[in-house]
């Protein structure tokens, strides 16, 4: 599956906030449900997302089971120099994401 | 001696076609999407494309749609889904020719990858299914509701009204007395809807992933504690028919979202 949906405006004006959202798939497994044959489903949630601006860190998240499953992000990054924004996560199972988006600063 | 007459022609009337193509449920005017009564939160959500978790499922379907690994993709007979699928959705359920019977979207996509491509058909509920459902579905955002119950699906049609306002289960209820008589009122904390399936496949929060149309049907009739069809089965064809019918004119949305 795609496993995320990325949007950012096309261009960001240097020194002001732009807006960032991403939205991921991920079924974000409590670890309090069994399944139909009453077996435990082990916890599997996004551990940790975070987002870096040009290899700068800009934005972290500590995931918990309390966000819904295809969990989805909005934050505001101030416009430096153009470049990317990379995202990476990890779950419970080790699984890692990313995904990488450009950003045009005029 | 004098009721007998009267007797049969109310037989006739209730065995003959009584539901003229053009007749409706529900009056145009009084038609309205289940988005119209669902929180702001909600709309909020299915009018983002990217707050939209549907969409993870439509970027997939994009992708099986050009996947050629069983040899022929989607693509490679239908080309541009954009141009190609655009308003197919929103005329099924349809009846297959070639199997003489009204199928849904699922089994439209099962059937070609059975007699097309060689694959084996996709599970029911299963994330690829949804994915090129709501990819297809996708393709008809926006445009009415339009399926035929002309000729050979009358017969489904007729047999999904019937199932429509038939009572099921412990409860004692059919969908009629909720969507037809009762809609607006409140169940619960719910407001309840008139029973379209244009959001369909739909995102709801409850599920925390998407599902289909008989996904949503079962739930309903698992709410009204009856038995619940396999998913796949004929009668639940059926009432998809008679839903579309039913919502004839409203615009799809899918991917939708709902509670």
């Amino acid at each position: 599956m795609a496993d995320s949906r990325i949007s950012v405006a096309p261009e960001a004006r240097r020194g002001e906030p732009f807006e960032v959202r991403i939205s991921i798939r991920h079924p974000m497994e409590t670890g309090y449900r069994t399944n139909e044959s009453g077996e435990h489903v082990p916890r599997n949630v996004i551990r940790r997302f975070s987002c870096r601006y040009n290899g700068t860190p800009v934005f972290a998240v500590r995931v918990t089971s309390g966000i819904a499953a295809n969990p989805y992000f909005r934050f505001f990054v101030t416009a430096r120099e153009s470049g990317a924004l990379d995202f990476e996560w990890v779950d419970d199972a080790g699984v890692r994401g990313e995904a990488r988006a450009e950003v045009k600063v005029v | 001696m004098s009721r007998w007459p009267i007797a049969l022609a109310a037989a006739a009337a209730l065995s003959s076609p009584s539901v003229p193509a053009q007749q409706r449920a529900l009056p145009v005017d009084a038609l309205r999407s289940g988005l119209e009564f669902a929180g702001s939160d909600v709309r909020g959500i299915q009018a983002d494309d990217v707050a939209n978790p549907g969409f993870l499922w439509v970027d997939r379907g994009e992708k099986s749609w050009r996947d050629a690994a069983g040899g022929k993709s989607c693509a490679s007979c239908h080309g541009d889904a954009a141009a190609s699928m655009r308003g197919v959705a929103a005329h099924y359920p349809a009846l297959d020719p070639s199997a003489g019977q009204v199928i849904d979207l699922e089994a439209r996509i099962n059937a070609c990858r059975v007699r097309h491509q060689g694959a084996k058909p996709l599970a029911r509920e299963s994330d690829e299914l949804l994915a090129l459902t709501a990819y297809v579905a996708y393709q008809s955002r926006g445009m009415p509701i339009a399926a035929s119950i002309d000729g050979a699906a009358r017969a489904s049609f007729e047999r999904g009204r019937v199932l429509y306002v038939t009572r099921h289960g412990q409860m004692n209820l059919s969908c009629a007395q909720c969507h037809e008589g009762s809609w607006g009122k409140r169940l619960y904390a719910e407001t309840i809807s008139q029973g379209h399936g244009n959001a369909f496949p739909a995102y709801r929060l409850e599920w925390q992933t998407l599902g289909s149309l008989q996904r949503r049907i079962r739930a309903c009739l698992f709410g009204i504690r009856a038995e619940m069809p396999r998913p796949g089965a004929p009668e639940l064809t059926d009432l998809e028919l008679y839903l579309a019918w039913r919502a004839q004119g409203l615009p799809l949305e899918a991917p939708g979202v709902r509670r």
